[in-house]
């Protein structure tokens, strides 16, 4: 299963980014291989439509599950309609790695 | 012979009485000459404000968006993929469509390999003209709630404002894209600020705009305290005329707060209103 989760660096010990379209950075972790693999948000700085464009890219990824502290609507619909769970994860001042620790540990809430 | 001038009317914020200025020189102007005040701050238009209610009819204004045929639809991503907007998210069994992040750039038909995308109309605004006198009209461009596409309704109310005459439009506070399209054809702009630290970078960066528009600007200071001093050395320093001073007066505020116009009850008001026009044409090399 992959997991997404929006950051503001490439790497693990980075801090989660609260704003899904706007992240610098998407960090995707396979729970099965373990792999981790941080992608550069092409759509960060967009004029508009920052939250379908991420979307986008999470359903052409191949994403299971966003891990994130907030999703807007438009994203929400799109995310939802492409099978992805998105998972809400409000921990201030969190790394990508607790993110991940506390989706393996299955206790995040649905949005 | 009818003059033929174009104005904009502008700040680089707002309350600086951008909109009482535009119909007060409207108002003046129209006593002896064809008007046409366009009100182009259509995400809040109030110039109607100033005349008495009435009910005038309205026009759509439409953009087209995508319509989506499912049955031909291969899913393939390309419509997406070239929006620029993020309008579109291909998902796994349909498109995606968000019409308010649409610019209607039609792209996304062209692109398309299957055919699957037509383009239908969608309303985002309404134009409405009222004739408030045989010389002075009002064009009033309204954008509909959550609407992005101003510029739109911008252009499509300065299309049916376009007469013989005057046309004076009131822009959106701000420096930002419907200024810009507000400023568009304009022969002048009156940029309108206030005298205080505020107002003079508001200024500045109005100005800025109107000279990277190649625009020729006057300015006009409203509810001046008397310590104008920045401002001129301002305009003075740029060789910007300084075309009209209105002081801070309560009895201007009470007129205003009452819904009327400084140039419609005070024959003085009416002289000078009339003499910034007369000062915008000059200063264009009019007659
Ligand atoms: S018309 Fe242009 S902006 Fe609108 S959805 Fe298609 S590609 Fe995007
Ligand atoms: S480009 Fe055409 S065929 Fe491809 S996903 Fe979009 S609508 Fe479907």
């Amino acid at each position: 299963m992959k997991i997404c989760i929006p950051s503001r660096g490439p790497d693990i010990q980075d801090l989660v980014d609260e704003r899904f379209g706007r992240a610098p950075y998407f960090i995707i972790h396979d729970t099965e291989s373990k792999m981790t693999e941080a992608h550069v948000n092409s759509a960060a700085g967009a004029m508009g439509g920052v939250g379908p464009k991420a979307a986008q890219f999470l359903l052409n990824q191949g994403v299971d599950s966003l891990v994130t502290e907030r999703v807007g609507g438009n994203a929400l619909e799109a995310l939802k309609a492409g099978g992805i769970m998105v998972l809400l994860y409000e921990e201030k001042g969190s790394t990508v790695a607790d993110a991940i620790t506390a989706f393996l540990k299955g206790n995040l809430k649905e949005q | 012979m009818t003059t033929s001038m174009k104005i904009t009317i502008a700040s680089g914020k707002g309350g600086t009485g951008k909109s009482m200025v535009a119909a007060n020189l409207a108002w003046a102007i129209s006593q002896s000459d064809r008007v046409t005040l366009v009100d182009c701050d259509v995400e809040e238009p109030n110039l109607h404000l100033f005349f008495p209610p009435d009910d005038p009819e309205s026009t759509d204004v439409q953009v087209l968006i995508p319509a989506f045929d499912n049955s031909r639809c291969t899913l393939c991503g390309d419509c997406a993929g070239f929006c620029a907007f993020g309008a579109l998210v291909v998902a796994k069994d349909r498109v995606l469509f968000f019409p308010e992040h649409c610019h209607s750039c039609g792209g996304c038909a062209l692109v398309c390999p299957a055919d699957a995308i037509t383009e239908i109309q969608r309303p985002i605004g309404t134009v409405t003209t009222r004739d408030l006198s045989a010389h002075l009209s009002l064009v009033t461009g309204t954008l509909n709630e959550g609407e992005v596409l101003g510029v739109k309704v911008i252009q499509e109310a300065k299309r049916r404002a376009e007469k013989p005459g005057w046309m004076i439009c009131d822009a959106s506070p701000g420096t930002s894209c419907p200024v810009v399209e507000t400023l568009h054809g304009s022969d002048f702009c009156l940029l309108i600020t206030e005298s205080t630290p505020f107002g003079l970078h508001d200024l500045e960066l109005a100005y800025s705009v109107t000279s990277h528009l190649d625009v020729p600007v006057g300015v006009v200071i409203n509810r001046s305290d008397g310590k104008d001093e920045e401002v001129r050395r301002f305009c003075n320093e740029r060789g910007i005329p300084v075309l009209a001073t209105i002081p801070f007066d309560r009895w201007i505020a009470s007129v205003q707060g009452s819904g009327d116009l400084i140039s419609r009850v005070d024959p003085t008001w009416k002289e000078r209103f009339i003499a910034l026009g007369g000062a915008c044409r000059s200063s264009v090399g009019g007659t």
